[in-house]
């Protein structure tokens, strides 16, 4: 159960990209990472999670800590490359509706 | 006590050095766990060991003595670590009780009373990975004889989920009997939960009333996993969606409410991810494998249904759950 993240840094956003399983055992150490990210006033954040397979609810809340954390800070958080699962988590849950999902990435998978 | 220890530790090693029997040598092994009974210490017994064999063989060289005092010392630290291994288990042991207190707490949060309306069979299953759960369920029947049913689940498990837990029945009993429309209940639920919950905590929630006076069921769901349908007359089985996000994220949320009319033999089915997020040789089941499990045994009631998906869900992943479990089950009779 590992979880990688990489981020990149941009002008006026940072990019994370997610891979491995952001469960109950992975979800601090991706909320270490991305929450800095998403408090940062001038950037908004993508989260590219076209690496991740499985996300269980603790992870689920992980991003929307992030969300608040964004919204709190004036800027906007994206999420990109969500497999079939995954989308279905978040379609389920109803934050679709409140977080960005850009699907434009992936969506074959 | 230590005057009785020395002399039955004196009549052992006395024996023993008589005969070399085997009697002695279960003696010691009584003895050692006397020694453990009443707290002493390692070197204690190698002190003991010393003073009772300078009784018995006089002229000892004073190497042997000597080098009893080296092995007193490691006996020290051995000791010390004993010891802290003893007090740490004292302390898990009352923690394991204060934990048994609260989950015996948490489980008198969750109704009891039989179900026993003519028009009704109805069975419920709720069984935590852990000791305590963070699913939460509830029915009830009003004072015109609507059966409220629901099933809430809060992300993790143990011990925060269980508290968040505790906020959704008390929120739930502050609703009065007017309040019992599925979408004004998460409406009116959501706004509690979102005000005392931390950042990255939700739980999700799917709620239903049953009217049998019009044979209606409606319900909604605050981002739940969705339950099922089952028509009796054409045999089929049904996803039971409705629109809304989990609780506690935004303050203000409008859910969806759907409704249909239950025909006699015709059932809804509310569970928890517990359930679908089983997973047998590694895989998750998918939900066809629970509508097909439900549907061998659709002559039982809807007790024996969800109490034997549950053995054989619990038995296919060798009795070890890892996540809460909930699985409801509400039936028209006739």
């Amino acid at each position: 159960m590992n979880l990688d993240i990489q981020v990149s840094d941009y002008e006026n956003k940072s990019v994370a990209e997610v891979s491995g399983e952001v469960d109950v055992y992975t979800a601090a150490k991706l909320k270490e990472t991305i929450t800095p990210l998403a408090e940062q006033e001038d950037k908004r954040l993508i989260i590219d999670l076209s690496g991740v397979d499985y996300i269980d609810s603790t992870g689920l809340g992980i991003f929307i800590g992030a969300l608040k954390a964004s919204e709190k800070a004036g800027t906007s958080l994206t999420l990109t490359g969500l497999n079939a699962r995954v989308k279905r988590l978040f379609e389920i849950t109803g934050l679709h509706e409140v977080i960005d999902i850009d699907q434009a990435k992936r969506e074959e998978a | 006590m230590q005057v009785s220890m020395y002399r039955l530790y004196k009549d052992m090693l006395t024996s023993y050095l008589r005969d070399k029997s085997e009697t002695a040598l279960y003696h010691a092994q009584q003895f050692s766990k006397q020694m453990m009974e009443q707290d002493m210490s390692p070197e204690e017994t190698v002190s003991l060991h010393l003073s009772v064999f300078q009784e018995l063989a006089e002229d000892l060289p004073e190497e042997v003595t000597d080098s009893f005092d080296l092995l007193l010392e490691v006996m020290i630290g051995y000791g010390l670590a004993y010891r802290e291994h003893q007090s740490l288990r004292d302390r898990q042991q009352e923690l394991e009780s204060e934990l048994n207190v609260a989950a015996q707490m948490q489980r008198t949060l969750l109704p009891d009373k039989q179900v026993d309306t003519e028009e009704i069979d109805f069975g419920v299953i709720s069984v935590p990975a852990g000791k305590m759960s963070g699913d939460y369920y509830h029915y009830d029947e009003d004072s015109v004889g609507n059966f409220a049913v629901a099933v809430a689940d809060v992300i993790g498990k143990g011990v925060p989920a269980a508290m968040s837990m505790s906020m959704i029945k008390y929120a739930m009993d502050t609703l009065t009997d007017k309040q019992t429309e599925p979408a004004g209940v998460l409406e009116s639920l959501n706004r509690v939960v979102e005000r005392n919950i931390d950042e990255d905590m939700f739980i999700t929630m799917m709620y239903g009333v049953y009217y049998p006076e019009s044979h209606q069921f409606h319900f909604a769901s605050a981002g739940h996993e969705p339950g099922f349908f089952y028509r009796s007359a054409a045999d089929t089985f049904e996803s039971l969606e409705a629109k809304g996000l989990v609780l506690g994220v935004s303050p203000k949320v409008r859910y969806e409410e759907r409704g249909f009319r239950l025909d006699p033999g015709d059932f809804v089915v509310f569970l928890s991810d517990g359930v679908t997020e089983s997973r047998v040789d590694g895989e998750f089941i998918e939900r066809d494998t629970v509508v097909s499990m439900i549907k061998e045994r659709l002559h039982l009631s809807a007790q024996e249904i969800v109490n034997e998906l549950f053995e054989e869900l619990e038995k296919a992943q060798e009795f070890q759950l890892r996540d809460d479990f909930t699985l409801m089950i509400l039936r028209r009779k006739f």
